[in-house]
């Protein structure tokens, strides 16, 4: 069983999205996501200000064991990067939901509520 | 499903992620395969690699025969216990197979690997012809590898007095049989460390007594890691049949003496070297951030391209690390393309780790 906090969105290709007090949205990726990679080596993070529609790939996180695509659950324009995850890419695998990758200012909120809910999620990856 | 060790029930109760490799439900890491890795190089690890195909070799002409199937030449091991690393190679000189090959008190013992098993039984039986050879799968045996610098000493103090004698006087390369068990000071991993193939009923007990001792549960993730980091081919990926071992960094392992020995596969390295070898396999480092992984293609300036043939993450190095086969003429860089972008690497000699040491 995997963790799945109540209070964030999740998209079915495992990135959880938080919406902040600011309106942004904060992005990274599920529990269950960094179990079925395994050890993360290396993350290459989108460059601030790419604009991404929803679904876009925006950024590759990379265990020992293989390269995966991360996509932006929301559509909007990235306006700031982890660039801690440069030296501790692990923090993905210890702290799925304290270690973020990106933040996008969403284009449309409205967005968000397409995510899965916890609930959703969790039925989603067969919990 | 797969097809499952005698070994499985206890990888799932060790919390072992199982994968599918050759056909076989193996354990890929009990947790995190990097950490499993730094146990090994710093202190010892279990892997269970029972699926591997174990083969006895039997009767009056088994040493004949295995000059004439295998590329290096068993007559160099004069006396039982001693092993040696081969190529198994068609005609043309392509590889089928690579294994260990030791030599018993009566005959001898082929270690194969487990997803060309079918192939190698078939061609194995298509050479005997009328050599007066016995073959003897043996799918009743487990294998456990042991490996790492405190390999030997540990495992010492959990058997017999005999086998705790014989695992110390073991020299690298060689292998015994002690009663039911064959221990071998051999390896996949590049450092000291044991094979040991016993009857598969007392495996599960055994590979419990080696956790409960405190030797790391570790999986195919580490094992992979491992060999790469000390420049070994995994068949399937570095070697197969479309190369011959000229151009898989193996030349090392062809006896081309004695000049009269025919073995198979004889003319058509000969032939490849007249027409002149066009490939060879090295080492890549990456300096800059990223991960290099098989199939990505390799630019030499000037020269042509390559391809990766392994790639990972190198955990003793914390950098990315491959095995590329590029042209013949390759010097110490070139570049890699990963996601549309070209990084240069560092080309150097595929060993790039040997006992906790970094080479490069």
């Amino acid at each position: 069983m995997s963790n799945i906090p109540a209070d964030l969105r999740f998209a079915e290709s495992h990135e959880w999205a938080k919406l902040e007090a600011d309106g942004s949205v904060t992005v990274g990726i599920s529990d269950h996501a960094q179990e079925a990679l395994g050890d993360v080596v290396f993350v290459e993070l989108a460059e601030i200000g790419k604009v991404f529609a929803a679904g876009d790939a925006a950024g590759v996180v990379e265990s020992v064991k293989a390269a995966s695509d991360i996509y932006a659950p929301v559509s909007g324009e990235v306006i700031a990067v982890n660039e801690a995850l440069a030296d501790s890419p692990e923090s993905l695998n210890s702290d799925p939901y304290g270690s973020w990758i990106f933040k996008l200012k969403p284009s449309d909120k409205a967005e968000l509520d397409k995510l899965l809910d916890a609930a959703g999620y969790k039925a989603a990856i067969g919990e | 499903m797969g097809q499952r060790t005698p070994l499985y029930d206890l990888h799932l109760a060790l919390g072992a992620k199982m994968v599918d490799f050759g056909g076989w439900d193996m354990p890929l890491h009990y947790g995190s395969q990097v950490e499993e890795h730094h146990q090994v190089r710093r202190d010892c690890g279990v892997f269970d690699v029972s699926h591997m195909t174990v083969i006895d070799v039997q009767g009056a002409q088994a040493e004949v025969w295995l000059q004439h199937l295998l590329a290096n030449d068993v007559g160099r091991l004069n006396e039982p216990g001693k092993a040696l690393y081969s190529t198994m190679l068609d005609e043309q000189g392509l590889v089928i197979d690579d294994m260990i090959v030791y030599r018993c008190e009566e005959g001898y013992r082929l270690v194969v690997n487990a997803s060309t098993r079918d192939k190698d039984m078939a061609w194995l039986d298509a050479c005997k012809g009328s050599y007066e050879v016995e073959l003897h799968e043996r799918p009743e045996l487990a294998i456990l590898a042991i490996q790492g610098p405190e390999a030997r000493a540990k495992v010492a103090e959990l058997v017999s007095a005999a086998r705790s004698t014989l695992i110390r006087d073991l020299k690298p390369f060689e292998g015994r049989a002690e009663g039911d068990w064959f221990i071998a000071r051999t390896g996949y991993t590049g450092e000291d460390g044991l094979e040991i193939i016993l009857p598969a009923l007392q495996a599960p007990a055994f590979f419990n007594d080696l956790v409960g001792a405190g030797i790391a549960p570790s999986g195919l993730g580490a094992r992979d890691t491992l060999r790469l980091e000390a420049g070994m081919n995994l068949y399937g990926q570095d070697i197969d049949q479309a190369h011959t071992p000229l151009t898989s960094n193996l030349g090392w392992s062809i006896a081309w003496e004695p000049a009269g020995r025919d073995f198979i596969g004889r003319n058509g390295l000969l032939a490849e070297i007249e027409h002149g070898v066009e490939q060879k396999l090295v080492g890549l480092v990456l300096e800059e951030r990223g991960v290099l992984r098989a199939h990505q293609v390799v630019r030499v300036n000037g020269i042509g391209e390559g391809e990766i043939t392994s790639g990972s993450f190198s955990p003793t190095l914390s950098k990315s690390i491959a095995l590329a086969r590029v042209p013949m003429a390759t010097a110490d860089r070139a570049e890699v393309e990963i996601r549309g972008k070209w990084y240069p690497v560092r080309v150097v000699k595929p060993t790039f780790v040997r006992h906790g040491k970094i080479l490069i």
